[in-house]
């Protein structure tokens, strides 16, 4: 028992959610485990379910049926409230409105304050968390001055300092431009990477996808595909379908297999297309 | 650019003035304006004028900043003046007409007051120039602590405090831009009457109150998600600790605020 | 011949400590018809200068034609200016405040003075070139609707105004892949049956290499490439050092020159490079 709270950090079982006033489930039977360490990708349109199932998965919204399991704990009982948030931290969609304080290192120490972690403690985690995101240098920013991509790390570094199990990010690069979402892709990935951080990454960008070990794609409040971003994104007509988009380079090896060229499966980026094409093909010069 | 604008007139320092506990700051400037009051005759300003001085010098302000702070107060300065300077009751009249009348005692009372507030205002402009706006919300929250027993919600008040400073550039830049979005389709924010004026503004404001809501929102969904549930149990990452440089500012303080009390009893 | 723009420079808050040059001697000229993307980093001052064009800013130096108007002059009618090019704003339907979509769009209308029966007639035109129904979305709350649509009622309140050139600065931020191809949709729409001059800011290069006649690439404040999608993606070196990328296809073009494929140098589409790989396929069929 203790193990699988180990092991798999969230459990998502039989879960569905409705909104009032709705004649649907936003969520609809969803099951899932996240093993610990590893990055997931979950996919899907507007409207999908996917930031309803983002806030269930640390006790924002409770499901009205099924369970989700944070390290083991119901999110549904009361009395770990708290704890299912400090073990599940999640960063959301837009870098204005979370960042309480008015200086970097005072949001970062937000959580803290709200756990009640003794001050002394505070400026070695403050500081650690604000190296992992590589914003040490703005520790007396105003946040105001930060760039979106920025304020987004500064907002991890939040969640960070908090040390939780589990990373949630809600469409956190849904409102950055492409360089801030490089950072704050690269960031979360190097964390999941050097210190194992299990990361639920929300997105309906496919290039973010890509990069995942596991992509779930929900459609309707339900699990429409899952598996690893090779399995998903070979499958490029029915991810069309579910109004998405697979990365440009799955698609054309999907194309060039289908006029006869001898690709293997699973090609996501430009440098793995390179590398099958000197396979089958030699260069002239 | 907008957001590069300074909140309220805070210029940052490492002066003693500016090392000071903001809870000291805070209940010296009461002090200090006791003092003000316990001015009995115009010449005796002398003291707090040495007092104020002496608080420039030390903090490395200068007076044009200070004179920039009362500035927006000139109208109701001159205000003050005239009209303490023709309706003040007084006996020995040196110009009568009509109504109007200017009697010694109302020169008197027209310099008194005008002094007055000239000097309140200079004195708690020290205060917030001195001080950033976070540290004067720490200080506020702890002084006011005390008053919980009776319910009173300091905590949620210096939250309160700190969100709005947080959010007040950010709101400032998005009014900008839903402004030029209006503008673009042709909105007019400048001309015309007071009335027509005050209608233009509602394709500002409806859109500012409903973004304004949605954050309002989003912040606390994400206040709830790194546990924030209230005051109790909290820690602080700012801990005030009152030191050596808080106790001879009380002991100036003080000592400038008996010295006036002393000279109205004196001289009057 | 819609805009002239000449050495046109624009610093913020000049004088202050805060002083900072947005644009630096810019010259452009944009032809009836053209689809420009506007590219650009962050900070390159894209949005300056879109914001010049509609009168919104005005030049620290330089000058503006718009249909042979200098807008740059003083005492020139803002209103007109307005008419001539609308300005789309990134996250648009963040300005809808009317109690109806009808309302809303008639906003702009209103503004410029027209009758009631002509204002009626282009909300009606607007709603359908967005691509909404007029009888299902008029008399409903801006609010109500979902964020794609209320994007498009923001839109249509700028066609309202019957611009000659539309500006559209990021329209599809924050849109779903879905979202993002019916806007884009729309767009081409716009361009090629109303035949609208447009000008769309953009740091998606996949959006904007299917959709423009021209590139106009901007960083640090000054323009630094204009050309043909096809002349600007070759340029990966200069792309890349500004911060920019390159559509995924024309990177794999150039990645497999670099390992000495015989491709032709100026692709970008997906289609071209597929082609142009199958021919490789046929010429060279074994494996080395």
């Amino acid at each position: 028992m203790e193990d699988t709270a180990v092991t798999f950090p969230l459990r998502i079982q039989e879960v569905s959610y409705q909104y009032e006033e709705e004649a649907q489930n936003a969520v609809d039977h969803v099951s899932m485990e996240i093993a610990k360490g590893s990055f997931v990708a979950v996919l899907g349109h507007n409207g999908s379910g996917k930031s309803t199932l983002a806030k269930l998965m640390n006790a924002l919204f409770l499901p009205t049926e099924g369970k989700v399991l944070v390290c083991g704990m119901d999110t549904a009982t009361e009395e770990e409230v708290w704890n299912v948030r400090r073990h599940a931290g999640m960063v959301f969609q837009n870098p204005d409105n979370q960042i309480v304080a008015n200086m970097v290192r005072e949001d970062v120490a937000f959580g803290l304050e709200n756990l009640g972690v003794p001050q002394v403690d505070m400026p070695s985690r403050i500081e650690e968390a604000l190296r992992c995101v590589q914003m040490t240098d703005f520790a007396q920013s105003a946040p105001h001055m930060l760039s979106g991509g920025q304020k987004q790390r500064v907002a991890i570094a939040g969640v960070l300092a908090m040390q939780p199990d589990v990373m949630i990010m809600d469409e956190s690069t849904a409102m950055l431009d492409p360089s801030g979402r490089k950072e704050v892709l690269n960031s979360v990935r190097k964390l999941n990477r050097e210190q194992q951080m299990t990361v639920v990454w929300i997105t309906h960008f496919m290039e973010e996808a890509a990069v995942a070990d596991r992509v779930i794609v929900l459609d309707k409040g339900k699990t429409a595909m899952d598996g690893t971003p090779q399995e998903v994104f070979a499958r490029v007509d029915e991810i069309k379908a579910l109004g998405l988009d697979v990365p440009p380079m799955a698609e054309l090896s999907v194309k060039l297999r289908n006029a006869g060229l001898e690709l293997p499966e699973g090609i996501l980026n430009v440098s793995d297309m390179v590398k099958e094409l000197k396979k089958v093909l030699c260069p002239s010069k | 650019m907008l957001r590069d604008i300074t909140l309220g007139q805070y210029m940052p320092g490492s002066s003693p003035v500016h090392r000071l506990d903001p809870r000291t700051k805070i209940l010296l400037t009461m002090v200090y304006i006791a003092m003000i009051f316990c001015v009995r005759s115009p010449i005796w300003y002398i003291l707090p004028l040495l007092y104020l001085v002496l608080c420039v010098r030390l903090a490395g302000l200068t007076f044009q900043q200070l004179l920039k702070a009362i500035k927006p107060l000139r109208f109701l300065l001159i205000l003050t003046f005239l009209l303490n300077l023709f309706f003040s009751s007084g006996t020995t009249i040196w110009f009568q007409w009509g109504i109007l009348r200017i009697s010694q005692e109302g020169v008197f009372t027209a310099i008194h007051f005008s002094m007055r507030l000239i000097f309140l205002v200079a004195g708690t402009s020290i205060l917030t120039l001195t001080t950033s706006p976070i540290a004067l919300c720490d200080g506020i929250e702890i002084l006011l602590k005390p008053l919980n027993r009776l319910r009173f919600p300091s905590h949620e008040l210096a939250m309160m405090m700190t969100i709005a400073l947080r959010f007040i550039p950010t709101l400032i830049e998005e009014a900008d831009k839903i402004m030029k979005a209006q503008m673009a389709r042709g909105a007019d924010f400048e001309s015309g009457n007071l009335m027509k004026r005050a209608k233009a503004m509602v394709p500002l404001l409806v859109p500012l109150f409903v973004s304004a809501f949605r954050r309002a929102g989003d912040l606390a969904m994400a206040m709830e998600a790194r546990c924030y549930h209230g005051g109790e149990g909290r820690t602080r990452l700012r801990v005030l600790r009152f030191g050596q440089l808080d106790l001879w500012a009380t002991l100036i303080t003080v000592g400038g605020l008996l010295l006036v009390i002393f000279t109205g009893v004196w001289f009057s | 011949m819609p805009i002239k723009v000449e050495h046109l420079t624009h610093t913020y808050m000049p004088g202050s400590p805060f002083a900072s040059v947005a644009l630096n001697d810019v010259s452009l000229t944009i032809e009836d018809g053209e689809l420009i993307g506007l590219l650009g980093h962050t900070g390159s001052g894209k949005t300056t200068l879109v914001q010049h064009l509609n009168g919104l800013l005005k030049p620290t130096q330089g000058q503006i034609w718009v249909d042979d108007l200098e807008i740059t002059q003083k005492g020139v009618s803002l209103i007109e200016v307005r008419r001539k090019v609308g300005l789309v704003f990134q996250y648009p339907e963040y300005q809808l405040f009317e109690e109806t979509v009808a309302k809303d769009i008639a906003f702009g209308p209103k503004n410029i003075g027209l009758s009631t029966e002509e204002i009626n007639q282009r909300v009606r035109e607007a709603i359908q070139q967005v691509g909404l129904h007029y009888d299902d979305v008029a008399e409903r709350s801006p609010f109500e609707l979902s964020g794609g649509q209320m994007r498009r009622v923001a839109i249509a309140g700028v066609l309202a105004m019957r611009p000659k050139v539309l500006i559209l600065d990021e329209p599809t931020a924050g849109l779903d892949p879905a979202g993002r191809r019916s806007i884009l949709g729309m767009i081409r729409q716009l361009h090629e049956a109303g035949g609208m001059t447009v000008i769309m800011v953009s740091h998606n290069m996949d959006d904007i290499s299917t959709l423009a006649t021209r590139l106009v690439v901007m960083s640090k404040g000054r323009l630094v490439l204009t050309g043909t999608p096809r002349e600007v993606f070759m340029q990966q070196e200069l792309l890349q050092s500004i911060g920019l990328g390159i559509p995924q296809a024309a990177e794999l073009a150039h990645a497999l020159i670099a390992e000495g494929f015989d491709l032709p140098a100026d692709l970008y589409t997906q289609e071209e490079v597929m082609q142009a790989i199958l021919a490789l396929a046929k010429k060279e069929a074994k494996p080395c």
